[in-house]
Formats: structure tokens, C-alpha cells, sequence
């Protein structure tokens, strides 16, 4: 982190900072909790489809 | 515009095996955005279904995660019509997080930020994100956002600041004061830190 001051603001700058640290982390955590979930099928039948779009009539792609 | 060339096979191996690989990401950002997580499915779906009728437009080799985020941002903003698109920010939506976040027997600091992330400005929250969790550079973001470097970096900024107030809000001891009137200062506090520009 790019921080300009070296603990010469006081305790109150490390506070924050480590608070924002904690939001990162939490951001973090939120975002990959869903990136960790299974993927619906729906999903993959999206391409599944577009595979047997091209296959069979090759295009309206 | 350049001609829309058919891609070729083994490429759309390569384009195909990526995106499979994208999807969790996709998913992921479009829950951050909707908040519904049935509605973000939805929209992720479509998202995948345009960036793949788009392909022959990719090129190859350069950032996927980053032109397929860009597919599902702008599919939320034509779908959701403008006013979705706050720049300010949603006091209904702040008013119900207070609530929550208050609520003593809801202590998740999961389920916090994510309350609190809904009351952000949709562009700030959206920087954020892709920045602060997805993994994106700031020139990214911006490319993604269609806006300039400077302004992913404030609006990060003001992001982080207003999070911060509405998260360390939800921290205070209710006894005392009427909620009414801390949930107005809370408010106008965050209102002041995350202003539009």
C-alpha cells in the first residue's frame, strides 16, 4: 500500500489502515465464496448448444 | 468496423475453453451487481451467450477476463435502463442495511459488506469490485467501465471511505440515541464520502 506517512500521524492512520485491510479482505472473500460455488448447468449448456448450433445448421452464430 | 471473419475451429476450442473458465468469475461479479443472486445468474448466462455470438470479435490472445466482464457490465446497464445506474447514493436500500446491519442476532461480516456494498453508487461499487476482488488493474477497470484511469482510482477511493463509515456504523452500540437520528448521521456521512465524482 502506498501510504505517505510512516507512522508519524499516529496510531489512529495504522487503524485505519488495517480497517481498510479488513474490507479487502472481506471483498475478497465475498467475491471468491461465489467464484467457488459449482457452475449451473445452464451454463454450460449455453455452449453445449452453440456446439451442436454450428454442427448441425453452421450458422447463425 | 472491421468484417466479421468466421473464427476459426481450433480457436473457438481455445475461446470456448476459456470462457468455461471464466464463468465462476462472471458469475461472481454479476452477484455483486444485481445483488439477486437468481437475477445475476440470469444475466451472466447472457452475458456468456453474447460474448459467444460475439467471438469473432475477440482477439485472440488478449484479455478475456477483461472483454467478457466488459459484455456482462454493459448487458446490466442496457437491460436495467439508466436509472439504475445511480450516482448517488440509494437511501432506500441504505435504510434497510442500517437496519440489518444493527440487528444484533445478524453478526456476518459477509453478510455485512455485502448489505453494505448495495447502498454504494452502482459506478463506485463497481470499481471497487473489479479492483479491490477481481483482480484487475485500474487500467482494466477503466476499460472495462469506459472511463478514464483517474476516475476507477476515485471512485475506488471514495468506495473504500464510504464502506468503511456504513461498516463501522453498523458497530455502534444502539442504547441512547434514537436510531432515527443515527441512521440520519450515518447516512448524510456516507452520502458526504462517497458524492458523485
Amino acid at each position: 500500500m502506498n501510504d505517505r506517512g510512516d507512522g508519524a500521524k499516529g496510531p489512529q492512520t495504522g487503524d485505519a489502515r488495517l480497517r481498510q485491510q479488513a474490507i479487502g479482505v472481506k471483498l475478497r472473500q465475498m467475491f471468491d465464496e461465489v467464484v467457488s460455488e459449482p457452475v449451473p448447468d445452464e451454463f454450460l449448456d449455453i455452449l453445449r448448444r452453440a456446439d451442436s448450433k454450428n454442427d448441425a445448421s453452421g450458422g447463425r452464430g | 468496423m472491421a468484417e466479421r471473419m468466421p473464427m476459426d475451429p481450433a480457436d473457438e476450442q481455445v475461446f470456448k475453453r476459456d470462457m468455461v473458465a471464466l464463468i465462476p468469475h462472471l458469475r461472481a461479479f454479476a452477484r455483486t451487481l444485481c445483488g439477486d443472486a437468481t437475477a445475476a445468474d440470469d444475466l451472466a448466462q447472457d452475458a456468456v451467450m453474447k460474448a459467444w455470438d460475439a467471438r469473432s470479435s475477440f482477439q485472440m490472445g488478449t484479455n478475456m477476463k477483461a472483454w467478457t466482464f466488459m459484455i456482462l457490465r454493459n448487458q446490466f446497464y442496457s437491460e436495467k435502463r439508466r436509472s439504475w445506474r445511480s450516482t448517488q447514493l440509494d437511501q432506500e436500500a441504505a435504510e434497510r442495511t442500517l437496519v440489518a446491519i444493527d440487528d444484533p442476532s445478524s453478526p456476518l461480516a459477509l453478510d455485512e459488506m455485502r448489505l453494505a456494498l448495495k447502498i454504494l453508487p452502482s459506478e463506485q461499487r463497481e470499481a471497487l469490485i473489479l479492483v479491490g476482488a477481481g483482480g484487475f488493474a485500474y487500467e482494466e477497470a477503466a476499460d472495462i467501465c469506459g472511463c478514464a484511469v483517474g476516475t476507477v482510482k476515485s471512485r475506488v477511493s471514495r468506495a473504500r471511505k464510504a464502506l468503511q463509515s456504513i461498516l463501522d456504523a453498523g458497530g455502534y452500540p444502539r442504547d441512547g440515541s434514537p436510531a432515527g437520528d443515527a441512521m440520519r448521521s450515518i447516512l448524510a456521512d456516507a452520502e458526504r464520502l462517497s458524492g458523485p465524482r
